[in-house]
C-alpha cells in the first residue's frame, strides 16, 4: 500500500521566536527552520510500516514557498521515495492546505495518510481531521500506536484520560503524537541518495482551488511578562512565603 | 446570533470545563444552547441545565456517540450546524478530535485554542508554544471554534435550561470502539486542580515519583510530568503538561527537577503561582518561578512534606 505523508517546514523547536516591532508578525528571518517534529514522526512511521513489508511506497508532500523542498529532501533522505512541492507564497489556511492536500490524495490513491498532529507554529492541530472530512475518511488523531490489520488500521490514542484504542476502514488518516516512534537520524549517504530522488513541484493554482484567505490576522503580540521571582534560602522560607506571602497555602 | 457550544464529558460527569466554554460563548454573545452527544448520558443532560446562560440542552442519546467517535459525532454536530452562527467546544481532545471535521464539513477554517473574545468573529489564540499571541479575524460565515478553558473563569450552575431530545442518529459506519486504558487516580484532573506538583527527568524513575505523593495528599493537588518523564515512561501520557500535552494554570505549579524548556512552559506559564525546585540554578525555569529553591529533591521533597 502507499502511504502519503504531508509535512510542513516550521521554526526549528529550540528557537524562541521574537514578534516584530511593529505587531504584524513574528520575526523569521535568519531563523534556523527545520521539519515540524511530528511529521518527522510521521515520516519516521511510514518508514517503518515500509521497512515490514507493509507500505509499498512512502510520498512526502509539503505545501509552501521553494525552501519547503529542503524539509522533503530530510524526509527522502529519512527513507521517502519520492516528494511533492505544492508550490505557493501564501501562508494558507488550514482548510485550503486540506483541500489542497485531498487533491494529492485523490491523485495517489494512498491507502493511509500520516499527518502530525499538530504544526509548532500555528497549534492549530486541524489539518488532518479536516483532509479526513474532506476524503470521507476515518481519522485515528494523537496515535501513540498504529497497526494494520487486513482491511483496518487499529489505531491507539494520546487522550485526556489515558489511552483509547479505535478501529478504522482504511484507507484512513493517522497524525501522530509524540510516544508513536523515535525518529532515526538520516545518515550520509542517505542524504547523498535524497537528491537524487524525484521531488515534482507543482503551483497551487493549478489546482483549481478557492485559496481564498478565511482569516484575517489582525496583530501579533508577545506574551504577558511574569515578574521577577525570588530565590528563596530554605524549605522554611519557601512553605512561609507561600502562606504569607503568595497565600495559596494555608 | 445563536451559538452550539459542545458539552465535555464521559457518560458519567460534566467537565468543569465547559463552565468555561460557555463562558467563552457569552463573551460572544447570542443565545446559547449546549449539544450533550453520548450515550446513557440522561445526568449529564440534567447537569447541564443548570449550567448559566444556556437557554436549551439538546440531547442526542444513542449508542453511536459513546465513545464519542469523531466520524460519528462531526456529522451530528454538522447536521446541526445549519440553525447556529457559531459552533464551539473546549480544546481537550475531544474537541480537537471532532471540531476540524465539522469545520471542513461546513467549509470553514476553524480558529483553534482561543484565549480571549474581542468580538463575535475576532479571537485572541497563542502561538508558537505560546511566544506570540494572534489575534486573528474569522473571515467564515460560520465560526467553529474551540476554546482553551484556561483563559476563561467558570459561568455558575444555577439556570434551569428546558431539555430536548434530538433525535437523528449519524452513524458513519467507518470507525469503532476497541479498548481504552484509563488512568484511573483518587486526586483531582490536571485541567480542575488549583494545586499541580510535576516532576521531571530529574525524578529519575517512576518510583521517585511517590515522593511527590505525600505533597499532593497535603495540598490536594494533582499530579503533573514533563515530556522527558512520560517519555522515559515514569508516568503516563495523559500527564504531560506542556504544548502537546495539556495546558494548565493552577493557583500553585510546583515544579520539580524539570528544566523549563519552552514546550513545558506553554503548558503552565500562565499558573498564578510558580514554585521550581532544581539543583542546577541555571536551569530556565527559574525564570518563570515566583519562588525558586535550588536544591537537590531528593532531600526537599521529603522536607517539603513533612513541613506542609
Ligand atoms: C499568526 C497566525 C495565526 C493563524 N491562525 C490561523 C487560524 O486561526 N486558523 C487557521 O486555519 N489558520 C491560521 N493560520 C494559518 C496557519 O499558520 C497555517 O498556515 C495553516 O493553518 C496550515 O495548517 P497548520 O500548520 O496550522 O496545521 P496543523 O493542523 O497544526 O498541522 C498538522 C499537520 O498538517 C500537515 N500540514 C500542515 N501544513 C502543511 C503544509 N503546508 N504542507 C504539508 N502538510 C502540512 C502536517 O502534517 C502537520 O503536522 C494562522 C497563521 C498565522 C501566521
Ligand atoms: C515537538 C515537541 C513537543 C514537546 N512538547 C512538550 C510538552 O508538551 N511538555 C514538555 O514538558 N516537554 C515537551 N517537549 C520536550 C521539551 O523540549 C523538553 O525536552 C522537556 O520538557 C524536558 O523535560 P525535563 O525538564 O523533565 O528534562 P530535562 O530538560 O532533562 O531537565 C531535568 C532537570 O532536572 C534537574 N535535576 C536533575 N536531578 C535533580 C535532582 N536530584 N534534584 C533537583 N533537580 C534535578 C536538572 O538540573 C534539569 O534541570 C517537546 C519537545 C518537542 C520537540
Amino acid at each position: 500500500m502507499k502511504v502519503l505523508v504531508p509535512i510542513k517546514r516550521v521554526i526549528d523547536y529550540n528557537v524562541k521566536v521574537r514578534v516584530k516591532a511593529d505587531n504584524s508578525n513574528v520575526d523569521l528571518a535568519n531563523v534556523k527552520m527545520a521539519i515540524n517534529p511530528f511529521c518527522e514522526i510521521a515520516v519516521e512511521e511510514a518508514v517503518r510500516l515500509k521497512e515490514a513489508g507493509i507500505a509499498t511506497e512512502v510520498i512526502a508532500v509539503s505545501i509552501g514557498s521553494k525552501s519547503c523542498q529542503e524539509q522533503l529532501r530530510t524526509a527522502l533522505a529519512l527513507g521517502a521515495d519520492r516528494a511533492i512541492q505544492i508550490e505557493t507564497d501564501e501562508s494558507l489556511d488550514s482548510i485550503n492546505v486540506a483541500k489542497l492536500l485531498q487533491k494529492i490524495v485523490e491523485e495517489e490513491q494512498p491507502q493511509l495518510v500520516i499527518l502530525g498532529k499538530q504544526s509548532i507554529d500555528s497549534d492549530n492541530n486541524q489539518t488532518g481531521q479536516m483532509l479526513a472530512a474532506l476524503t470521507g475518511m476515518a481519522q485515528g488523531t494523537f496515535a501513540s500506536a498504529i497497526s494494520i490489520d487486513g482491511d483496518k488500521v487499529n489505531v491507539t490514542r494520546e487522550v485526556d484520560s489515558g489511552l483509547q484504542t479505535i478501529a478504522l476502514n482504511l484507507p484512513a488518516i493517522v497524525t501522530t503524537d509524540l510516544r508513536l516512534n523515535e525518529p532515526r537520524y538520516a545518515s550520509l549517504p542517505n542524504i547523498m541518495k535524497a537528491k537524487r530522488k524525484p521531488l515534482v513541484v507543482k503551483p497551487a493554482a493549478d489546482f483549481g482551488i478557492d485559496l481564498t484567505a478565511r482569516t484575517n490576522l489582525i496583530k501579533v503580540t508577545p506574551p504577558a511578562e511574569r515578574k521577577a521571582g525570588i530565590i528563596v534560602k530554605s524549605i522554611d522560607e519557601l512553605v512561609e512565603k507561600l502562606k504569607n506571602e503568595a497565600k495559596v497555602i494555608s | 446570533m445563536s451559538i452550539l457550544v459542545f458539552a465535555e464529558h464521559d457518560n458519567s460527569e460534566l467537565k468543569a470545563d465547559t463552565l468555561k466554554t460557555v463562558a467563552a460563548a457569552q463573551a460572544m454573545g447570542g443565545e446559547i444552547h449546549l449539544l450533550v452527544a453520548g450515550h446513557n448520558c440522561q445526568a449529564i443532560a440534567e447537569a447541564a441545565s443548570k449550567v448559566n446562560g444556556v437557554s436549551k440542552v439538546l440531547v442526542a442519546d444513542n449508542a453511536a456517540y459513546e465513545h464519542q467517535l469523531a466520524e460519528n459525532v462531526s456529522l451530528l454536530v454538522t447536521e446541526l450546524a445549519a440553525d447556529y452562527t457559531h459552533i464551539i467546544a473546549t480544546a481537550l481532545t475531544t474537541g480537537k478530535n471532532f471540531m476540524p471535521r465539522v469545520a471542513a464539513l461546513l467549509d470553514v477554517t476553524q480558529i483553534s485554542d482561543i484565549i480571549a473574545v474581542e468580538s463575535s468573529d475576532t479571537f485572541v489564540r497563542p502561538i508558537y508554544a505560546g511566544n506570540a499571541i494572534a489575534t486573528v479575524q474569522s473571515l467564515d460565515n460560520k465560526k467553529v471554534i474551540t476554546v482553551r478553558s484556561t483563559g476563561f473563569d467558570a459561568v455558575a450552575t444555577d439556570g434551569n435550561a428546558e431539555i430536548v431530545a434530538v433525535d437523528q442518529v449519524t452513524d458513519a459506519g467507518i470507525s469503532s470502539y476497541v479498548s481504552e486504558k484509563l488512568s484511573v487516580s483518587e486526586r483531582p484532573e490536571l485541567g480542575a486542580a488549583s494545586v499541580i506538583v510535576s516532576g521531571g527527568r530529574g525524578m529519575q524513575n517512576g518510583e521517585n515519583f511517590k515522593l511527590l505523593d505525600g505533597i499532593a495528599d497535603k495540598l490536594g493537588a494533582a499530579i503533573g510530568a514533563s515530556r522527558a518523564a512520560v517519555d522515559a515512561g515514569f508516568v503516563a501520557n495523559d500527564m504531560q503538561v506542556g504544548q502537546t500535552g495539556k495546558i494548565v494554570a493552577p493557583d500553585l505549579y510546583i515544579a520539580v527537577g524539570i528544566s523549563g524548556a519552552i514546550q513545558h512552559l506553554a503548558g503552565m506559564k500562565d499558573s498564578k503561582v510558580i514554585v521550581a525546585i532544581n539543583k542546577d540554578a541555571e536551569a530556565p525555569i527559574f525564570q518563570v518561578a515566583d519562588y525558586g529553591l535550588v536544591a537537590d529533591l531528593f532531600d526537599a521533597l521529603p522536607e517539603l512534606e513533612s513541613k506542609l
